[in-house]
């Protein structure tokens, strides 16, 4: 049961064979047993998730329930969720209880998904390996010595340790991508302004994207069915009508072009990764699809522009976190200003505040156009690139990250290291496309390596397929860690 | 030496929209502390701005009236500063590329007509109130007035004197107000005045370094506190000293302008284009939409009751210095068919009368169609001049129609030769000296006889008729 896909739960609890109950009953026995091997629950709070699998089960004996009515879901710490803490893994907000539901939450809610509880995250969701949480890093369940991936460690995690079949996340420069890709499971980032950024707590805005992590693509598919669609709360929301992201499901991939960029198989790429990339690919050749050669010229400018946008936005987006009306403040202060900058010093770790550093730096008087404006200019050239790109390939693939998740601690004071590793999930993001990970392969030591799929703008449903069928001719994602 | 004064304005006009600029909160005024603050206005972790059409479609008015440039794509910037009561930790506001440039407003000063260019307008939203009294060393924090959506009309420095100033102020006041676009109550802070003020000698063309006053709430305190600070600049420089380029704050108490920080502690706001809200676009057909929209602004207004009505140019200026006021006089005019007449009485006794009671002309007592009753009456002979204004007096204090009043009062006019012919006789009988001296050439002493006719009347004869008929028996 615990293996089971979110599609399989569901077929499970319409034929009554399992309650939502004892579905939910059955996830928290097992979070409550790994979890303080694992730490990928900030929060989990068994009577609460039991209300709602009851909940659930009362609208299915009513005969209203829907697809994925009762299946349980971890939510990332990042989405606003009524009466839950929502940390988003910052000390500032340890005692932030949110008196509202983020649009994601909303929507699952309404589905009838029913939360576990939150999961972890580096703090703000700045960082690649959660190893920025206020409460202390989540482990990866293949070696717990190594990270996760970040920022939506916990998310995978949890998904990864079957301590829940599905989970919400967010991408702001790969952190669903990357940590699918460390943990073995499939992750996807749609398209920005697929999914309502409302209650999802802003780091870097124009970059955040909501998505979802599974077993399989199928799952992810029915998760984005879940929490896609225009919301006027969000005014980047994009105003589409609403399709069904598992329509394509099956579709044959025969003649379907698949771009290999130059750039991402070049100098930096472990061999491990280029090994289970190119097997990848060799795979999807077998099931019809043909490869181009593509160029996408400014991957490498991306880290540059990325590493000032994002925290451009960040320093301005965390300005709210003041100790004035809610979170954290400081217990002694001699007045005002002295009140915000012990507050912040002690409410924010020690990414956030660089990052909120560097954002105030590329915004100043002077230096504005020399580093703001120019990162908007690249940002421009990357998604050029992507444009031309996709002239001559329907989607595009390649590897999440250089290397298999690295051990804890090991880049831990090097953050232009760990910023660098961003290189290949980093674009997509300045692009606004959408991406994924799917599980493809493993690395010598036993970690495993996820193969990006990048697809045209709003393009998921073909995406999805290209993962779909590869899952359907391959078993890494049903590898499951020994806990 | 003789100086001349530099003057610009920069005004933020409140916004009459129901709700907030970003939010569904209400804008109402008044309310218990923070009870029209939404997760919006408090900041709260995960909450996003939505634009408000109805604060764009105002700014487009306004735009339009001033004869701007509307920016087809304008956007918001985030301007970053730590306040208790900016809860973001930064002001939505438009910095490159505002929605209104360009464009001007005529002011008139004694005679003369004088063109204030507009530099621009822009969108922003309004802070928090801190609250320092009341509070024993802490500060109170009101967050009901944030997120209130803001126009800041910001002039080019065109105006001379502070008489300018006000005339600019009143003008661009009476504009948003006529447009319905702002509610223009200034001590509730929906019109406020920071004015930019310098001197230089007279000939010079580099503009003195300028001081800028802030937070004027009344056209009374907008020139006392520019008198002032043309006083203290000329002073400090006939004394050899130098004028600091500094934010004022005037104190209507004292009736003086103190500093409140220099140019040296002004912020780094670290302007740029705000991520969570898309460039605003505006159509071609959302501008006509607006245009059509719009009142007859009162420039164009003035020019029609002129050559409609023939008022004159002043007339026809007071007339249109509201919305209410000049609807008002029209409807006079066209119930009564008399446009010169009804203008002479709005403008008059009307305007005298709310003046003296402190009323607009929205609580004026006696509507349009009563006043219009009266001039018919007296257009038509029914009652005298002298009589209309009694009646007048009569239908200020009560509900009443001028035939009513007439009726009940008996005011018609005596029209009946016969009756008037034996008022001449009885009047030429008793008052021989003034016969005499009317026949002695003097004809001045017959206005004082058809005075004794009016009096004798009780004011009811018409005076035309009792001239004739005196003439007619005295020069037989």
């Amino acid at each position: 049961m615990i293996n089971s896909t979110l599609k399989a739960l569901s077929q499970q609890l319409a034929a009554k064979a399992i309650s939502s109950e004892e579905l939910a009953g059955l996830y928290l026995d097992r979070i409550e047993a790994a979890n303080p091997l694992l730490n990928a629950f900030i929060t989990v709070d068994r009577e609460r998730s039991l209300q709602l699998a009851r909940a659930a089960d009362a609208v299915r004996a009513r005969g209203e329930a829907g697809l994925l009515t009762g299946v349980p879901v971890a939510h990332k710490d990042i989405f606003c969720q009524q009466g839950w803490k929502t940390s988003c893994g910052s000390r500032m907000l340890d005692n932030f209880i949110s008196p509202y539901d983020a649009h994601v939450i909303e929507r699952c809610a309404q589905a009838g998904l029913v939360t576990l509880g939150r999961t972890n995250m580096d703090e703000f969701a700045m960082g690649s390996s959660t190893e920025n949480s206020w409460y202390g890093p989540a482990r990866n369940p293949w070696d717990r010595n190594a990270i996760p991936g970040g920022s939506s460690g916990g998310s995978a995690v949890a998904v990864a340790a079957r301590l829940a079949p599905a989970a919400t996340a967010t991408d702001t420069g790969g952190s669903i991508r990357q940590p699918a890709s460390h943990c073995g499971i499939t992750g996807l980032k749609p398209t920005y302004g697929v999914v309502s950024r409302y209650g999802m707590v802003a780091f870097a805005s124009s970059l955040d994207q909501g998505g979802v992590m599974a077993q399989t693509a199928e799952d992810c598919a029915l998760m984005l069915n879940t929490i896609a669609g225009f919301d006027e709360r969000d005014s980047t929301s994009v105003e589409r009508t609403g399709e069904d992201y598992t329509r394509k499901l099956g579709d044959s991939l025969a003649g379907l072009r698949v771009g290999l960029p130059r750039e991402y198989f070049a100098d930096g790429l472990s061999a491990d990764v280029a090994r289970v990339v190119e097997a990848a690919v060799a795979e999807l050749k077998k099931l019809g699809a043909e490869v181009v050669d593509i160029s996408l010229p400014n991957t490498e400018l991306s880290i540059p522009a990325y590493y000032v946008i994002a925290p451009a936005e960040a320093s301005t987006n965390l300005s709210r976190y003041d100790g004035v009306r809610y979170g954290h403040r400081a217990a002694e202060y001699r007045d005002l200003v002295d009140m915000y900058e012990r507050t912040r010093a002690e409410g924010f770790g020690r990414e956030v505040k660089r990052r909120i550093m560097v954002g105030t730096y590329v915004l100043s008087h002077g230096y504005y156009d020399a580093y703001y404006l120019k990162a908007q200019k690249i940002r421009r050239l990357v998604s050029d690139d992507f444009k031309a790109a996709f002239e001559s390939c329907d989607v595009i693939l390649g590897p999440v990250a250089p290397t298999a998740a690295f051990d804890l601690g090991a880049n831990a004071d090097d953050p232009l290291q760990m910023y660098l590793s961003d290189i290949y999930t980093l674009s997509v993001n300045l692009a606004g496309l959408p991406g994924m990970s799917v599980p493809a392969g493993f690395a010598a030591n036993g970690r495993p390596i996820g193969l990006q799929i990048i697809g045209n703008y709003f393009d998921e449903a073909r995406m999805l397929n290209v993962a779909h069928r590869f899952q359907q001719a391959t078993d890494w994602h049903r590898r499951v860690p020994a806990l | 030496m003789k100086w001349e004064v530099v003057i610009g304005l920069e005004v933020h006009v409140q916004l009459s929209t129901v709700s907030k600029i970003f939010s569904g909160a209400s804008t109402a005024f008044g309310a218990e502390p923070n009870t029209q603050a939404s997760a919006v206005e408090l900041a709260y972790p995960g909450v996003l701005p939505v634009l408000n059409r109805a604060a764009v479609s105002r700014a487009i008015r306004l735009g339009l009236a001033l004869g701007s440039n509307i920016n087809r794509k304008n956007v918001f910037a985030r301007k970053n500063y730590f306040y208790p009561d900016l809860p973001k930790g930064y002001q939505i506001s438009q910095m490159d590329l505002p929605i209104v440039e360009g464009g001007h407003l005529t002011i008139q000063v004694g005679d003369e007509e004088k063109r204030i260019r507009v530099t621009r307008a822009h969108l922003e939203e309004d802070a928090g109130k801190s609250l320092h009294e009341d509070f024993h060393g802490m500060t109170g924090i009101d967050l009901n007035r944030a997120g209130t959506p803001l126009l800041e009309v910001v002039s080019e420095p065109d105006m001379r004197s502070g008489e300018e100033a006000v005339a600019y102020a009143r003008t661009l006041h009476s504009l948003v107000t006529w447009l319905g676009i702002c509610d223009g109550n200034m001590q509730e802070g929906s019109f406020r005045v920071d004015a930019n003020v310098s001197v230089r000698p007279f000939g010079q063309a580099e503009f003195g370094t300028r001081c800028e006053i802030k937070n004027l709430n009344s056209f009374r305190f907008l020139e006392a506190a520019i008198q002032y600070e043309v006083q203290r600049q000329t002073e400090l420089i006939e004394d050899g000293g130098r004028v600091v380029q500094e934010t004022r704050l005037y104190d209507p108490d004292r009736g003086e302008t103190r500093s409140m920080r220099s140019k040296e502690d002004a912020h780094d706001y670290r302007y740029f284009p705000d991520p969570d809200l898309l460039p605003v676009r505006i159509s071609e057909a959302q501008i006509e939409a607006e245009r059509i929209a719009m009142p007859e602004l009162p420039s164009a207004m003035k020019g029609r009751f002129m050559s409609e009505y023939g008022l004159s140019a002043y007339d026809a200026d007071l007339l249109t210095s509201s919305r209410e006021l000049a609807a008002y006089f029209e409807e006079v005019a066209r119930a009564s068919g008399q446009g010169k007449l009804a203008a002479n009485w709005v403008a008059g006794e009307i305007a005298a009368r709310l003046n003296r009671a402190g009323l607009s002309i929205a609580a004026c007592p006696l509507d349009a169609g009563r006043l219009a009753g009266l001039l018919a009456r007296l257009v038509d002979n029914t009652i005298s001049g002298k009589i209309a204004k009694d009646v007048f007096e009569l239908m200020w204090e009560s509900a009443d129609s001028a035939d009513a009043i007439i009726e009940a009062k008996g005011l018609r006019q005596i029209t009946d030769s016969g009756a008037i012919e034996s008022i001449v006789d009885e009047v030429i009988a008793a008052n021989a000296r003034s016969v005499e001296e009317f026949r002695a050439g003097k004809e001045k002493a017959l206005n004082a006889l058809v005075g004794q006719v009016m009096k004798a009347s009780k004011g009811k004869a018409n005076p035309a008729q009792a001239l004739e008929i005196l003439k007619k028996k005295l020069t037989a």
